[in-house]
Parts: C-alpha cells; sequence; structure tokens
C-alpha cells in the first residue's frame, strides 16, 4: 500500500459522479411538483399516527419489559429465595438484596431488604432470566414516576405492591408457576432436617445478612410456614411448562 | 391635515396593527396544523377546541418568561435588533392597500398611508431594511454562531434583493406606475385577463422565489438553519425578544403575499363576484374577502413549500441568485421594454416568459459541470 504504483485498483478512492440532469430536472418544476403532490396527499387524506397517550393506552409487544415486580407465592408471601442470582446477573448493578434467614420451613433465605434502582436499571431482563424461583418479572408497566431519586428506588413492598396491582391484569400474567415457589425449591433432595438458624452464629450471619429477623415486617403478608405446598407443580412440569407468556 | 383625517389614520393603523398581529399567531396555529397534517400527526389539540387557544398560550408563555439577556452582549444593539427586525416588517405594510380601495369611506380606508407614487420602492426599500435587524442580532450577541447566521443573511438578502427588484419592473413599466393602488385598479378595469400573472408568469415565478428568500423561510431559511448554526442568529435571545424576530418572520409572509395577490392575481377583483363595477351592498366585504382569500392561499402555498422542498445549500442559494433568477429576470425586462417600445401585443409576454425559462433550463443542459478528475493515485500510476 505504501507504494501507489503497486496499489490495489480495489482499494482506490471511488469517484461516483452525480447523475447528469435532463431538461426538466434541471428547471426544478417536476420535483417541485411531485413533492407538492406528496406534501398535499397527506393534508388531504389525513390519516395521523399520533397516540394521545393519557387517554388513549400505547399497544405494547407482548415481550415489552416494564417495571418490575416481586411475585407473591399462593400463600401471599415473597416468592423471593434471596440467592443472589439477580443481583449477580444484573448488569447494572442496580438490585440490591440483604438476605436473612427465612421465617418459613420451605426454604433457607428470604430478602430482608430487596431494593431495586430503577434509574440504574436498563431493563434488559437479565434478573427474570436469572430467577431460579421465578419471583422477579418485568411487567408491562412503563409509567412510573417520581418527584426524587430516592423515590426511584423500589424496595421490597413496593416491588410486592407492583405484583398486587399487576399480577391479575390481562397484560401482566404471572408467566410461570403461579403460587409455587418455583422449581430451585423442589429439587428431589430435599434437606433432611429443616435448616438450622444460625442464631448467635457470627461468622454465618456475616454471610447471609443482617441480624435474623423472626418475623417479617409489618405490611408484608405473613403466613404460617407450610410445606408442602399443595397444588404445586413439580420440577418437570415446570420444565415443560412455557417460560415466558405470550410469545409466539 | 385636519382633526378627522388624524383620527381615520390612527384608527387605520391599529386596526392594521393588530390584524397583522393576530393574523400572525394564528398563522403560527395555522402552520403547526397544516405541517402536523403533513407529517402524519395532529399539531397543537390541548388548548381548546383543536388548540384554537394555543397561540394565546404561546404569548402568554413569551411575556412570562425569563428574558436572559447574555453577559457579554452589546445591549442597546442587542435590544435594538428585534425591534428594528418587527418595525421594517410592520411599517412595509403602510403602502399595501388590504382592501378595495375605491370603496373608501369617510371614517376608514384600506391602506394606511393612500396614494403613495413610489409604494412599491418604498416596499422594497423597507423590507430591505430587515436585514439590519438580522445583522444587528447576530453581531451583538458576541456568539460566533450568530455572526455567521446575519453573515449568511445579508448576503443572502442582498442577493435576493436584484431578482425581487426587477421582477416587478416589468408590471411597473406595464402599468405605468409604481403606485401599489393603481397597479391592482388597472388590473381591475381588464377582468380576469388583466391579471398580470397572465403576461408576467416568470416575474411571478421570480418574484415569489426572491420574496420567499427575503423572509427568510424555508427552503431558504440559511440564517437560522439549526443543523449548522445552532439558532443561527437569534440564538441568544429568548422570551418577547426572540418572539419578535419570529413575529418579524410571520409579517414578512404576509406582506409578501399580499404582494403577490396584488401584483400578479389581481388584488381584491375576482370576476363575477367582485368587479370595480359591482354596486350590490357590503360590496367592499366581498372585495376584502376575495383579497384575503388570495393572501390566504399564498400562504398555505408558501407553508406547503415549506415541508416539501429541502434547505438549499449555500452556494446553491447562491447560485440559484446570480446565475439563474437575475439573468432571467433582467431579460423579462428587456422584453417588457422591447414589447412596450415596439407597441406590441402584451401577449407576446406570456410567450417570451415561458421561452425564457425553457431556454434556461436548456442552457443549464449544456453547462453542466464537467466530470471529477480521476483520483490521484490513478494519475500518478498512469505517469
Amino acid at each position: 500500500m505504501s507504494d501507489p504504483k503497486n496499489a490495489d485498483p480495489k482499494d482506490e478512492v471511488r469517484w461516483v459522479d452525480e447523475p447528469a440532469l435532463g431538461f426538466w430536472e434541471s428547471t426544478f418544476v417536476p420535483a417541485i411538483v411531485q413533492g407538492l403532490r406528496t406534501t398535499i396527499r397527506h393534508v388531504v387524506d389525513r390519516k395521523p399516527v399520533t397516540q394521545q397517550f393519557p387517554e388513549q393506552k400505547p399497544e405494547l409487544p407482548p415481550n415489552y419489559r416494564g417495571v418490575h415486580r416481586l411475585n407473591r407465592d399462593e400463600q401471599g408471601r415473597v416468592k423471593c429465595v434471596a440467592c443472589f442470582m439477580c443481583a449477580t446477573a444484573c448488569p447494572a448493578h442496580c438490585i440490591a438484596i440483604e438476605a436473612a434467614p427465612a421465617p418459613w420451613e420451605d426454604r433457607d433465605k428470604y430478602p430482608a431488604t430487596f431494593v431495586i434502582d430503577e434509574l440504574k436499571c436498563i431493563y434488559c431482563g437479565m434478573c427474570e432470566e436469572a430467577c431460579p424461583c421465578d419471583a422477579i418479572e418485568l411487567t408491562s408497566q412503563f409509567d412510573i414516576s417520581a418527584i426524587s431519586r430516592e423515590q426511584m428506588l423500589f424496595d421490597r413492598e413496593k416491588l410486592l405492591s407492583i405484583y398486587d396491582a399487576t399480577a391479575n391484569l390481562p397484560d401482566d400474567p404471572v408467566r410461570t408457576h403461579r403460587g409455587a415457589l418455583g422449581p430451585a425449591s423442589e429439587l428431589e433432595v430435599q434437606p433432611a432436617s429443616p435448616p438450622t438458624r444460625p442464631v448467635g452464629d457470627p461468622a454465618k450471619e456475616a454471610v447471609v445478612g443482617p441480624k435474623p429477623t423472626p418475623k417479617e415486617p409489618a405490611g408484608a403478608n405473613l403466613v404460617a410456614p407450610h410445606l408442602p405446598i399443595p397444588g404445586a407443580p413439580t420440577y418437570s412440569d415446570a420444565a415443560s411448562a412455557p417460560r415466558r407468556r405470550k410469545d409466539g | 391635515m385636519s382633526l378627522s383625517d388624524l383620527i381615520v389614520t390612527i384608527l387605520v393603523i391599529s386596526v392594521t396593527l393588530g390584524g397583522t398581529l393576530g393574523i400572525c399567531s394564528y398563522l403560527i396555529w395555522l402552520e403547526r396544523k397544516l405541517s402536523a397534517a403533513m407529517q402524519d400527526r395532529l399539531g397543537p389539540n390541548r388548548v381548546g377546541p383543536a388548540g384554537l387557544f394555543q397561540p394565546i398560550a404561546d404569548g402568554l408563555k413569551f411575556i412570562l418568561k425569563e428574558e436572559f439577556t447574555p453577559k457579554y452582549v452589546d445591549k442597546f444593539l442587542f435590544t435594538l435588533a428585534p425591534c428594528v427586525s418587527v418595525f421594517t416588517t410592520l411599517l412595509a405594510f403602510a403602502v399595501v392597500p388590504f382592501g378595495p380601495m375605491e370603496r373608501t369611506f369617510e371614517w376608514f380606508r384600506f391602506v394606511v398611508a393612500p396614494g403613495v407614487d413610489i409604494g412599491l420602492v418604498f416596499v422594497f426599500a423597507v423590507t430591505s431594511l430587515a436585514v439590519y435587524g438580522i445583522i444587528l442580532g447576530g453581531w451583538a450577541s458576541n456568539n460566533k454562531y450568530s455572526v455567521l447566521g446575519a453573515l449568511r443573511s445579508s448576503a443572502q438578502v442582498i442577493s435576493y434583493e436584484l431578482p425581487l427588484g426587477m421582477s416587478v419592473l416589468g408590471i411597473a413599466l406595464l402599468s405605468g406606475t409604481l403606485n401599489l393602488e393603481q397597479i391592482a385598479m388597472k388590473q381591475g378595469a381588464v377582468g380576469i385577463l388583466g391579471w398580470n400573472v397572465w403576461v408576467q408568469p416568470l416575474a411571478c415565478l421570480i418574484f415569489f422565489t426572491a420574496a420567499l428568500a427575503e423572509s427568510n423561510r424555508l427552503p431558504f431559511d440559511l440564517p437560522e438553519c439549526e443543523q449548522e448554526l445552532v439558532g443561527g442568529y437569534h440564538t441568544e435571545y429568548s422570551a418577547m425578544k426572540f418572539a419578535m424576530f419570529f413575529l418579524a418572520e410571520y409579517a414578512h409572509v404576509i406582506t409578501v403575499s399580499f404582494l403577490t395577490s396584488i401584483l400578479f392575481f389581481g388584488a381584491w377583483y375576482f370576476p363575477g363576484i367582485s368587479t370595480p363595477t359591482s354596486d350590490y351592498p357590503l360590496a367592499w366585504v366581498v372585495g376584502l374577502a376575495v383579497l384575503f382569500f388570495k393572501v390566504l392561499c399564498c400562504i398555505v402555498f408558501i407553508m406547503l413549500l415549506r415541508w416539501t422542498i429541502p434547505r438549499f445549500r449555500f452556494d446553491q442559494l447562491m447560485n440559484l441568485a446570480w446565475k439563474g433568477l437575475i439573468p432571467l429576470a433582467l431579460l423579462n425586462v428587456v422584453c417588457v421594454m422591447l414589447t412596450l417600445h415596439f407597441d406590441q401585443s402584451r401577449w407576446w409576454l406570456a410567450l417570451t416568459s415561458i421561452g425564457l425559462f425553457l431556454g434556461a433550463g436548456a442552457l443549464s443542459l449544456t453547462l453542466q459541470r464537467s466530470p471529477r478528475p480521476t483520483s490521484s493515485v490513478a494519475l500518478r500510476r498512469a505517469a
């Protein structure tokens, strides 16, 4: 390439000449008439495509990814088992979970706090993909707003309230395992004994998070521990069940 | 001047000013609605039925907004510029008759300054002053983009003054007067065939194009082209000062439309509806309506053009004026002179206009740009 005489002709700059103007083109008249015809056609035959948003809701595609929700199981408890899979998968690092020993028999941990920064979130849906027990889902709600950044940090109660508001909407059915805890909690090999509570074990406490709360905070739906869940689909059911709703 | 004259003049001035400014605000509404329709949108529809109160809301916004003056501007010129802009465009309206002149009442007449014999010259002299507003605004802003916009504007306005003036020279020669009222009445006396557009179609085209360029409307809005110049000469302006530049542009559009209707399309006359001899009651209302309808058609056409033709590049703009419009206008004037001198029928001028237009097209065919030089690599290899 350094020697111009041996340059490959394909690498040369190719000059493209603009096509020569004809007689009518050089008078501008046909182009202007043609353009005016298009413009006038739109004025006469008005077909506005505007959606009047607050009054007229947009038709979202079925796989639209809006604000998150934390699903409840059939007893109204938070479904999340605080496994940190979503927080690990999250490319925007917008999920902050603090795990605590679960007050229920059917799982080890539950999220003492679960905060999603909805401003940091890029709505990629990886948390939903990662969740082993289908606890976190993206709804089709998009018109969230707040007057401060702090208000856009959605905590567990807020995310559960989104579930309450959207779970029975036709647009946002719970996609998988409604009411059940999810496949990860139904492994063939269940622990023989109830999980040991890390009471007074500082080493374990440091791992799982803050001081274990025996009861859920006020506002959460506290239901007595229940195992096994009647009518819960088995793991094989779950594998054959459609992963996403409305696809195809 | 008697007291009653003074009162009548003040009344006419207030009606003209109020009417022009009111029409301006609703022209903005019309333009927004029309451009929305052309782009398959709805346009303003929230303030009042069909957005009809939008201009009022806009006006309130402009008045109540913070009027920011940057720190390093020349404060006097910065404030003066929008005033000059509005003043000159409104002043041009002084000699433009906006209604049937032969039906003047004791208490009202349809022109602010009647019987100005150099009416046409006055209009062009004053409207070309409008470029002062733009240049002062751009220069006083102490901002490179503003200056660039202003300089473009001065080049553009100076270039397009020439074809603008020359295109109506033919009309002035044919009518034998520069008085706008006289020009209008001469057309009305003959009927629809007396309209100047039939004998001077080329002049009409040149006048309209040059007038569009004078009013800085698309496709000639180089001074404010956002992609290159942020906002052009009014980058630093806000609130009411900015609104005044905007107002000047729309007032200019109105003036241009009035001039086009009066000079070329028979003003307030239309055969069968409004003629100089029609004597039914309220004939003046019909005359007014006819003129306003023509003006509205003109304005809508300008708005249609705005969304049809993309903006010219600067060299294309200059080419169009200096290589296209000015020679054509000059030749057109020569044709008019020859026709008048040798006392030929005016209808020859229609033929010469068409001939000139086609000739220009044919000439530009032969003057096509030569093919580009081959690339330097190829040249060196050949050597």
